[in-house]
């Protein structure tokens, strides 16, 4: 019961980075490695807020604005420098790991004892009927449905069709008379917004902040991302971010399952990078069998 | 009135590659003008309509529209007044989202794409009818991802989306090439009603001599990056597409093919 319960847990703060990826490498089809500095910017950035008293519901504004301005940044960098997409994340997560170190002010900052989001009067009053140890867990769900949900409806408005133009095919937003570039940022904004978001929850359901818990924060989300997409791929009953959300937790399940039968979480890295090239390489088999498929139609349309 | 004047345009400067396709080019546009292009492969149809829309830069002259000089203006601001349809059937729609929601993206071009709904309900009947009047069975489609549409259906939808709204100028690059010889047809009627309609000054590159004959009220032959045909009004009325023809060849035997 325990392990299910951190599973969900965790499955549903990782769902929310997810989402921001899924925004980058689905919606975008870009590449964005910022994710490994924004999302322990966002453990960062609560753990300092908490330590110095701040209202726990602060943290997840504060976290969003700043993870967007850090997109921002990003998007800059490659639409006005014309740096490469993977470079111009590469440069920004670098430039975070200092950034980051600062916030904090050191590489480990606690923050226990403190009032967090999961664990203050307001939360107490409000859901004395229910367990303590499920009170997390349901927080962390509302939380997380409630941002899929804002998500779903910003991708159907104006703005999130561009977004979803973008991505497919530059050139129509162009001939729409609107700044292709401004589009591309916007969304890394949106992501990384997400992703902060998300490590400023983890950091308070962890109870710390550590200079290391970005590490592979981008490989996680893309595999969350594929596990999800590609699984659910037939199923229109539901939207494609319900399938993300339900991705992260089959990943952390997973993990949680490698690391119950023994394995050390070091070795759990080169596993997952494993299943990731092997997920990739399925979904990429997939992808051309399609379009063979459409290719044959084609084909025989025109006989 | 559209002004290109004195234009320079090299492709890969300073590699082995380097070639010079325009060197000097004047080319004038009057308003409610319907210019068909023809010209062989590699002649610079293309380039020339992506110099006026901004979508390649000129390395030298200038760009006018009305005596405004938009040479240096940026390519998105440019489209905000030109309809589009290229010659590659998937750039002008997009393939994920469905006829509905590209029309409704192309509904909204030139105002300010917010937070309201992407789709707007009150709006589906006039696509439909905008749809019908393709006879592809599209009005029927409105949900169906443009991606699974087959390139020609994508083409005709695109023409759609690029006048939905107000434009000064219409630009089709080959435009008919994608479709069926029914579809092209009804496409080409539909494009000449839309023309007639709007008064929407056009440029239309086309490899259909028929076409280019029938349509529009002057016809330009290019020949490597230079405009040698250019007929307009009754001289245009009384060419046939032998005439034309005759012309094709004799270029090409000048250049020794
Ligand atoms: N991006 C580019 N880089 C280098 N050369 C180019 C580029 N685009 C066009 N060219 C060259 O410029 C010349 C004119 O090309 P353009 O596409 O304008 O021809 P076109 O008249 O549209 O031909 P088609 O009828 O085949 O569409 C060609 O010789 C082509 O090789
Ligand atoms: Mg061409």
């Amino acid at each position: 019961m325990a392990l299910l319960l951190s599973v969900l847990e965790q499955g549903l703060i990782y769902a929310i980075m997810g989402l921001g990826v899924y925004i980058t490498y689905k919606i975008l089809d870009f590449p964005d490695l910022t994710v490994d500095g924004s999302f322990p910017m966002g453990a960062a950035i609560a753990c300092i807020l908490i330590s110095r008293g701040a209202p726990s519901l602060l943290t997840l504004p504060v976290c969003f604005l700043a993870g967007a301005f850090v997109g921002m940044l990003t998007g800059l960098i490659h639409v006005k420098l014309k740096v490469r997409d993977l470079l111009s994340g590469i440069i920004m997560m670098t430039a975070l790991y200092t950034v980051n170190l600062r916030i904090a002010g050191k590489a480990n900052l606690p923050i226990y004892n403190m009032q967090t989001l999961f664990d203050n009067e307001a939360v107490d009053s409000l859901t004395g009927w229910i367990p303590e140890r499920f009170r997390t867990v349901l927080i962390i769900f509302v939380i997380t449905i409630l941002i899929k949900c804002l998500l779903d409806w910003y991708l159907s408005t104006q703005s999130g069709f561009l977004l979803r133009a973008v991505g497919d095919n530059d050139t129509i937003v162009t001939s729409l008379g609107v700044d292709k570039g401004l589009v591309k940022i916007t969304g890394l904004s949106i992501a990384n917004g997400l992703v902060t978001v998300s490590g400023c929850l983890f950091a308070q359901q962890q109870r710390f902040f550590d200079i290391s818990v970005g590490t592979g924060t981008v490989v996680i989300g893309l595999a969350s991302v594929i596990i999800g997409t590609s699984l659910f791929r037939r199923i229109t009953v539901w939207k494609v971010t319900t399938s993300v959300v339900i991705g992260s937790l089959i990943y952390k399940g997973c993990v949680a399952l490698a690391i119950r039968m023994g394995l050390s979480s070091s070795d759990l890295k080169l596993i997952t990078a494993v299943l990731f090239l092997g997920i990739l390489v399925l979904g990429m088999e997939r992808k051309k069998k399609v379009k063979t498929d459409a290719d044959i139609r084609e084909h025989n349309k025109t006989l | 009135m559209l002004t290109l004047e004195n234009i320079t345009k090299h492709y890969n400067p300073g590699s082995v590659n380097e070639m010079c396709l325009f060197d000097g080019f004047h080319f004038t546009v009057q308003d409610g003008e319907f210019v068909s292009v023809v010209g062989s492969n590699g002649s610079g149809k293309t380039s020339l309509l992506n110099l006026i829309c901004g979508s390649i830069d000129t390395d030298g002259g200038s760009i006018q529209v009305n005596g405004q000089d938009m040479t240096r203006k940026k390519s998105y601001l440019r489209h905000r007044k030109i309809g589009r349809v290229y010659q590659d059937p998937s750039k002008g729609t997009c393939p994920s989202m469905t006829i509905l929601e590209n029309m409704s993206l192309a509904d909204n071009k030139g105002r300010h794409y917010g937070l309201r709904r992407g789709v707007n309900k009150a709006r589906m009947e006039s696509y439909r009818e905008l749809l019908s009047q393709l006879n592809l069975g599209l009005e029927d489609k409105l949900h169906t991802r443009v991606g699974d549409l087959s390139g020609g259906q994508r083409q005709a939808v695109a023409l759609l989306m690029s006048t939905m709204t107000p434009i000064d100028f219409l630009i089709l690059d080959e435009h008919t090439a994608a479709l069926d010889p029914k579809t092209a047809e009804t496409i080409m009627e539909l494009t000449d009603r839309i023309v007639r309609k709007k008064k929407v000054t056009t440029i239309m590159v086309t490899h259909n001599l028929r076409y280019a004959l029938e349509y529009g009220n002057r016809l330009v032959m290019m020949h490597e990056g230079n405009v040698i045909l250019d007929k307009s009004g009754r001289e245009k009325e009384e060419m046939d597409t032998e005439e034309i023809m005759g012309i094709f060849n004799r270029i090409s035997v000048e250049c020794g093919n």
